[in-house]
């Protein structure tokens, strides 16, 4: 058993499974499968194809892929407007014969053909963006028949004029520069194709047409009514793929010469497959350059090793067809249940093996014995409130506590009737300290630090602390702070509960029992933040201590107090408190006699304790049950403790029936009272301490006796 | 008396009005306009071409629309479903071919005609599988299925690209050949395809069904019919009559041209199914417009056929007119920008 255990606990700790679900919910992974085909596919031809790797060679399959690759390109603005170009053959034959009749037939000059061509290509386009942007025919069908119809008309010009077309020859420098020249071995069709791509990838995701085919693409109706001008867009889009179209036919006109009438054949199920998968949905919306770029390699390398291998044009269409299908088939699924695969394997647990709790029932002779002296709790702005996680009061007897809708709340006056809103932040703010200059220090989850002037107004401190280089989440984001408190050099220190899961989310964490939070300093001197200590279990409360030497901190999943050093001999390290409580902390609090309080926000259960035990257990409820149904840690019924420097637990305050106070995420002694916070409470509390000094205020222990 | 007639003639009046005003708009369908192109189509052919209006044309004229109207049939049911289906030249010329090259072969006629029409049902049930189940778009996936097929037929299943059939086979030629009196045997089986066509569309719980799933398929998974069953049911029916027709036009001619399969004719049979008025959106159509679509393609290429044009002048045309048509469908089955699908490419 022990030595099964070892195992299991070497096998959470070191073998990453939180990778899984984190790589999945990138977008770029979409791209990683295509790379990985076309890196495979290339070496294999390198492997198998004798002198793959010579200049010339490579020099050959540039032209081709230059030549492919802008096709692609056509059809991938297209399919990402929502639309597809099945006519590109049709209309490269058609401008092939167009490029070569100009010339060879008609003895036109280059620089009147050329841009006559491009025109052409547009007017081809036109046709097809008039049809299906103006006069809204589906796409697919729209241009099965155009590529009919410019076939027919291929086929017509080339049964009259063919002798003629091809009979000619046109001697010009800058006509075979295009054919087969190269700049410093680069041949000339690849520099336009990249200079093509690059403005294509600045056009797609830097200009405001680019980012209106995206939104037509990925949602047409949102896009009509956000007024985008729909049809103009779509229309446009088949305009530039007709010129992209002809651009690749001229260079294969200048390199061929020839107008053989099976040029363009078949062309759209090779330049489909290359964008589908190069990862640009059918349907529209997704899709970039790089992804038609790569996708066109890919295809390129195939067809081009198949022919080279000798097999029959038959199989190589076989093949094309199947893979198609299977990465048309896989990007519909893909699409459609992404977010039911993210969700069902994000969450993944570890192996986290708790000590026994120590008991809290009455007479255990523990300290945590039950009691019920929460009884006399009184509630502060009962059903006027919404998630007070943490109160704090100011010298003036004003309480300030967050709310879930992102404000802040003051209360004053006697009994706290007069309820005001402080401020708006947004988020939502959970812990709070005042600093040297009386301004309220929040920490806002999904925000970040921000601090409140005394006159309500409101200033961010930090969003983001030091990237770490190998972690997948972008880590560099404030996801969840939660407490902070500040040393007397002006340090803020904080924590983020979790990295891996967003405010609304937060509970999910608790599943995972892996060190996903951290504590972060802010300096408020030189507003520069770091990351202090990673792979905390839920980092909570957090409070300098008297001394100011150092900090304790709540790791709420572990149930545990510890002391971060920040100055003395021990700086830097970090050392147990309270191992091992019976419940799982929250916020941490000094207390008017010298100790601290401490919230526990719900007890430990033995299952839930067991089911830590059980990683796999937690990964098999996380994906075949539903949500609602899984086994969460208890955060509705927990206490109060006190406890001194050394860890001592001093004293316990409970609500027994749980109607009073039940639920408690934070307690600030002020004036002999203390007032209780809960995340998911509706009030925030206020019981009278017995013996405790009647004049005392916790921001007095830090900056001193206002003057 | 004459406040009797007068009567009638008020009565007659308001039936006169009633007509015209139905003539406005109801009357109109695309099916009669139709109806009416074909019949001047056929009228002027008539009187302008020698040799249009006689007896051995027209039935020639019926007999070679004969393998199209068949091929409407299947294309009728998928459209009507809300589909499409590019793959049925693919599969009639492929699946036939295969059934003479196993005869080539010297397998029996039995387990030739078993061979092919497992092929083409199994064609007809992946393209239903990958539709329904894995929601390829219906184009998409039949374009695919139809290279796939072709291609394997190329390089595995057929020594060449044309096969010969047999000699002496009996009964299965007349399926080509036969004659009952002076009406062919293919304009028979035609007509006989599209009576159990209509019957099956029109009076059987599953025909209803595809009606069902073409108007709105998520309303009729919701009402509880299973929709991906029938979607992949009407691809495997569609395969079956391409089979059919691929059967009666090897017999025909005593030899299958897979190169067909490079030919305009899908686009013949979509045109046959748009433009006698089936929408492409689902739902709407029945055999009768299979059969108007039909006349006129008929009539139209029977009348160029005459006119001695060119082949690519007749691709030509026919691809205008379905442009055409399409476009005509839009008009009449428009669709907005709020009314649109997402996707719907």
């Amino acid at each position: 058993m022990a030595s099964s255990n070892a195992f299991m606990r070497a096998r959470y700790k070191y073998f990453p499974d939180h990778l899984v679900g984190e790589l999945l919910s990138k977008r770029w992974m979409e791209s990683a499968v295509p790379t990985v085909i076309l890196v495979a596919v290339f070496l294999y031809l390198v492997g198998t194809l004798p002198n793959y790797l010579t200049p010339v060679n490579l020099m050959d399959m540039g032209r081709l892929y230059a030549e492919f690759g802008l096709v692609v390109l056509a059809m991938a603005l297209v399919m990402i407007g929502g639309g597809v170009d099945l006519s590109i053959g049709s209309m490269f034959a058609l401008c092939n014969v167009a490029m070569l009749s100009l010339i060879n037939m008609l003895g036109w000059p280059l620089w009147v053909a050329i841009p006559s061509v491009l025109v052409f290509g547009a007017a081809l386009g036109a046709i097809n963006g008039f049809l299906i942007g103006y006069l809204k025919l589906r796409a697919f069908l729209t241009t099965l028949v155009t590529l009919i119809i410019y076939r027919a008309l291929f086929d017509i010009v080339l049964q009259n004029f063919a002798v003629e077309i091809s009979g000619g020859f046109l001697d010009s420098e800058v006509w075979d520069f295009i054919g087969d020249g190269d700049v410093f071995g680069v041949p000339s069709s690849l520099i336009a194709f990249l200079i093509v791509a690059i403005g294509g990838h600045l056009v797609i995701s830097r200009t405001r047409p680019g980012w209106h085919v995206m939104a037509i693409g990925g949602a047409r109706r949102s896009a009509y009514n956000a007024g985008v001008a729909v049809n103009r867009t779509i229309f446009m889009t088949y305009v530039v793929s007709g010129i992209l179209t002809a651009l690749s036919a001229i260079f294969f006109a200048a390199r061929l010469g020839s107008a053989g009438s099976d040029v363009g054949v078949g062309m759209e199920v090779g330049v489909l497959t290359a964008a589908v998968l190069g990862g640009i949905s059918l349907g529209g919306g997704r899709g970039s350059v790089a992804k038609a770029t790569m996708g066109s390699a890919i295809v390129l390398l195939i067809t081009n090793g198949m022919l080279r291998m000798g097999m029959e044009g038959g199989s190589s269409s076989v093949a094309l067809g199947v893979i198609l299908l299977i990465a048309v088939g896989i990007d519909v699924k893909w699409l459609k249940n992404r977010h039911k695969i993210i969700s069902k394997v994000y969450v993944s647990p570890a192996y986290l093996d708790l000590p026994s709790a120590p008991s809290a029932e009455e007479n255990s002779g523990t300290p945590y014995e039950v009691n019920n002296r929460l009884k006399t709790v009184t509630a502060i702005g009962l059903g006027k409130l919404e998630g007070p996680e943490d109160v704090i009061l100011d010298h003036n007897d004003n309480l300030f506590t967050g709310t879930r809708h992102g404000d802040i709340m003051k209360f004053s006056g006697p009994n706290f009737e007069k309820q005001e809103v402080f401020a708006h932040i947004g988020g939502h703010p959970l812990g709070m300290a005042f600093d040297p200059d009386g301004n309220l220090l929040v920490c806002v989850g999904g925000m970040g630090l921000y601090g409140i002037k005394p006159g309500g107004e409101v200033y961010r401190l930090t969003d983001q602390t030091n990237r770490t280089w190998y972690s997948v989440n972008d880590d560099s984001r404030l996801r969840l702070a939660d407490d902070l408190d500040i040393t007397p050099d002006g340090e803020v220190y904080f924590s983020e509960a979790t990295i891996r899961y967003e405010m609304h989310s937060w509970s999910l964490d608790s599943l995972e029992g892996r060190g996903n939070g951290r504590i972060i300093c802010y300096d408020l001197n030189t507003g520069k933040t770091r990351t202090v200590i990673r792979n905390l279990l839920f980092p909570n409360g957090i409070c300098t201590s008297f001394d100011g030497m150092s900090i304790l901190f709540a790791q709420s999943w572990n149930c545990s107090i510890s002391r971060y050093w920040i100055d003395g001999p021990k700086r830097g390290q970090v050392e147990p408190v309270i191992p091992n409580l019976p419940g799982y902390p929250d916020n941490i609090n000094r207390a008017s006699d010298g100790n601290y309080w401490l919230a526990l926000v719900g007890m430990r259960t033995p299952t839930f304790d067991l089911a830590l035990k059980m990683p796999g257990f937690r990964r098999r409820m996380a994906r075949r049950v539903a949500p609602d149904e899984w086994l969460f840690p208890n955060i509705n019924s927990g206490c109060v403790l006190k406890f001194n420097e050394a860890g001592e637990i001093l004293d316990v305050l409970w609500d027994l029936g749980g109607e009073n106070h039940p639920m408690i995420t934070s307690m600030r002694e002020h004036k002999g009272h203390l007032y209780l916070g809960g995340i998911s409470n509706n009030r925030v509390g206020r019981y009278k301490l017995e013996n405790a000094d009647p004049d005392w205020v916790g921001i007095d222990t830090y900056w001193g006796k206002p003057k | 008396m004459a406040v009797q007639r007068s009567d009638q003639n008020s009565v007659a009046g308001s039936r006169i009005k009633q007509f015209i005003k139905s003539l406005n708009a109801a009357w109109f369908t695309q099916e009669r306009i139709v109806f009416a192109i074909a019949f001047i189509l056929f009228a002027a052919f008539s009187v302008s071409l020698n040799g249009f209006f006689s007896v051995d044309n027209l039935i020639n004229l019926m007999r070679n629309v004969s393998v199209l109207g068949i091929l409407g049939i299947g294309m009728a049911i998928v459209v009507i479903g809300r589909g499409i289906d590019l793959s049925m030249i693919a599969v009639m010329a492929v699946s036939s071919a295969w059934t003479l090259q196993l005869m080539q072969n010297g397998h029996s006629l039995g387990l030739a005609l078993l061979g092919g029409l497992v092929c083409a049902l199994s064609i007809g049930v992946i393209n239903g599988l990958l539709i329904a189940f894995v929601e390829i778009p219906a184009l998409f996936a039949t374009l695919a299925t139809g290279i796939f097929l072709y291609g394997v037929g190329k390089s595995t299943l057929l020594d060449l690209d044309v096969i010969y059939l047999p000699e002496n086979l009996g009964w299965f030629e007349e399926i080509g050949k036969g004659r009952i009196g002076p009406v062919p045997m293919a304009i028979i089986l035609c007509g006989v395809a599209m009576l159990a066509a209509y019957l099956f569309l029109s009076k059987t719980r599953f025909g209803r069904f595809i009606y069902g799933t073409g108007d709105n398929p998520l309303a009729a998974r919701i009402t509880g019919i299973p929709v991906r069953v029938i979607i992949t049911a009407q691809y495997t029916l569609a395969s079956f009559i391409g089979f059919f027709a691929g059967i009666i036009v090897s017999t025909a001619v005593s030899a299958m041209n897979t190169r067909i399969f490079h030919s305009t004719m899908i686009y013949d049979v979509i045109l046959v199914v748009v433009l006698g008025g089936i929408g492409l959106s689902g739902g709407k159509g029945s055999i009768r417009n299979v059969i108007v679509g039909t006349l006129l393609i008929g009539t139209l290429l029977n009348g160029m056929t005459i006119m001695d044009m060119q082949y690519t002048m007749q691709n030509l045309i026919k691809s205008l007119i379905l442009l055409g048509a399409i476009i005509l469908d839009s008009f009449l089955h428009p669709r907005n920008e709020e009314t649109a699908q997402q996707g719907d490419i």
